[in-house]
């Protein structure tokens, strides 16, 4: 692995809770390039020829493996856009772990786009984690604009923990899903924004096959002045089961927007959406004072506990 | 330990003032247990959040371990030793029943501790440590684990708020159980509890009886409690709860 600053290995630690190198197969981009790859005997990484970005191609039946290709940026001003491709094979129970951390010291916006596809293969499970975090006393805007794509063979199984707590001061986040017969989808979300940020979180999901199913659960707080739209969509083509939750807390002049959506296009199609908005409730704010927290710690922990 | 000086509370109701609790004196001593009840609506819950600093008195003073605490606030009278039982518990999403417990104790307990708090309300650890501290407990579920968080506190004076609400009956066995345990306990404690079920007014040390916001009496068990089994004192309180 290419050596990596102080800066990026803190950030390798936020996004992907790299110490070291890891086992099993990796790519590490730092500052738009390459600093490190490692293909396994049945997890192969290769570089794109047309455009910036990398292909993961798991082989057949492969199990208890992981793959994980952060992306870290220190170097203010630097824009990207990067395609990766993941093809998983049939039967395999693999980990991918994903996720950018900006850190933004300059006076110029850094941005990161990654395009992932998922295709995932008959019977296959993938836990898929992605942590998006910033930091950096800049003026310049630390921007990620994610798109997921994830395309379920029959049977499959995926669970994807999307994360962004600290730092992102502009997010648009757009994950899309077709699921074929007996696919499952969990989504679990966790979001926090401060400050002036803005965070778009996109999910729309087709279960296509008979008796696919999703859920998908975003938990999120605004703090400050910062705002969010989260706007979750099931369309339910066969006979299938989908649930989306908006969790949300709000504090301070912080605003968000949920807008849920569910589309039943069968009459077999059972399809729930939960949506609740609110401050930390005063009950919850004074059991915790009354077992000797301030107001402040007490707060602190319901937070971390609700996106925990 | 415990001393009230002419505490009232008004409450704003509509525009209107509405006086909760008129002018009550008490002295509640060390290492009782004491059992506060009366009819509904006549101020108990209320008496107990101004123990606990929930609620400010709008007149009086109240002190504890001879120190003037009416000022104080939740959280400086919880780490002075008082502790607060909920009548209906909080739910809180995310955090764990092992979160709870920490907290309340202000360590990080080891699991098998923190077991043993569970255990003593009679719930089995192992299938709670680790759920969430929401809905998808029941509210008897939810009441033991308030109590516990107590338990875990250690605290000098526990009060508890009509903690037999929303319990099935082997669940009220068991409190009583848990009751009868603190009051026996080597540990110096005094509790309080805001309760109507005769079951608990008979362990008690103390009965004081609350109605209209003023304390109409207060004495020994075995002196306060036949009359309020009897029907001279039903007929005395019944009017004031119409």
């Amino acid at each position: 692995m290419a050596k990596l600053d102080a800066v990026q290995l803190r950030l390798l630690r936020e996004v992907a809770d790299l110490h070291e190198v890891p086992e099993g197969a990796y790519n590490i981009r730092a500052n738009g390039e390459a600093a490190g790859r490692n293909s396994t005997a049945n997890i192969e990484i290769t570089s794109k020829t047309d455009v910036s970005g990398i292909d993961i191609r798991i082989k057949d039946g492969t199990k208890n493996e992981s793959v994980h290709i952060p992306v870290v940026m220190s170097e203010s001003g630097l824009k990207e856009m990067v395609y990766n491709d993941f093809y998983v094979g049939k039967d395999c129970d693999v980990v991918i772990v994903a996720g950018c951390g900006i850190d933004n010291c300059g006076s110029h916006d850094s941005e990161h786009d990654g395009i992932h596809r998922f295709f995932i293969g008959r019977n296959s499970r993938v836990k898929y984690v992605e942590k998006h975090y910033g930091s950096g006393n800049g003026t310049g805007k630390r921007i990620l604009d994610p798109q997921t794509e994830v395309y379920m063979d029959e049977g499959s199984y995926m669970e994807m923990e999307m994360v962004q707590i600290k730092g992102v001061d502009s997010t648009r986040r757009t994950t899309i899903a077709a699921l074929k017969d007996n696919a499952k989808l969990v989504v679990r979300e966790r979001l926090m924004t401060h400050g002036e940020q803005t965070a778009e979180s996109i999910y729309k999901v087709d279960l296509n096959g008979e008796g696919s199913s999703a859920d998908v659960v975003s938990r999120s707080v605004a703090r400050d002045s910062s705002f969010q739209k989260l706007d979750l969509c099931v369309n339910g083509n066969a006979a299938c089961s989908g649930h989306t939750e908006c969790d949300s807390i709000i504090m301070d002049n912080g605003r968000i927007l949920a807008v849920p959506s569910l589309e039943a296009n069968s009459v077999d199609a059972a399809l729930v959406h939960e949506a609740a908005i609110g401050k930390i409730a005063g009950e919850q704010l004074i059991k915790l004072m009354t077992l000797g927290l301030t107001e402040a710690e007490a707060e602190e922990q319901i937070i971390n506990g609700f996106l925990k | 330990m415990l001393k009230l000086q002419n505490i009232s509370f008004v409450a704003p109701d509509g525009g209107k003032a509405a006086e909760i609790i008129r002018g009550i004196d008490l002295d509640i001593p060390s290492d009782k247990f004491v059992v506060i009840t009366g009819p509904n609506g006549g101020g108990k819950s209320t008496l107990a959040k101004l123990i606990a600093g929930i609620e400010k008195p709008t007149g009086g003073r109240l002190f504890y371990e001879d120190e003037d605490i009416t000022e104080l606030s939740i959280t400086e009278r919880a780490r002075k030793g008082i502790g607060f039982a909920f009548q209906q518990p909080v739910r809180f999403k995310g955090l764990t029943v092992l979160d709870l417990l920490r907290i309340a104790a202000g360590r990080k307990l080891s699991v098998s501790e923190a077991c043993e708090y569970l255990s003593e309300v009679g719930l089995c650890a192992k299938d709670y440590i680790k759920r969430e501290v929401n809905a998808s407990l029941s509210g008897g579920e939810l009441k033991r684990i308030e109590i516990a968080t107590v338990l875990a506190r250690d605290v000098k004076l526990a009060v508890f708020d009509e903690p037999e609400a929303g319990i099935d009956l082997w669940s009220f066995n068991n409190l009583i159980r848990i009751f009868e345990k603190m009051r026996v306990t080597e540990k110096k404690r005094t509790v309080i509890v805001i309760s109507h079920q005769e079951r608990i007014l008979n362990i008690a040390d103390e009965i004081i009886v609350l109605s209209d916001g003023q304390v109409i009496d207060q004495g020994s068990k075995e002196r306060v409690l036949p009359e309020i089994m009897g029907a001279k004192f039903t007929a005395d309180i019944c009017p004031k709860m119409e």
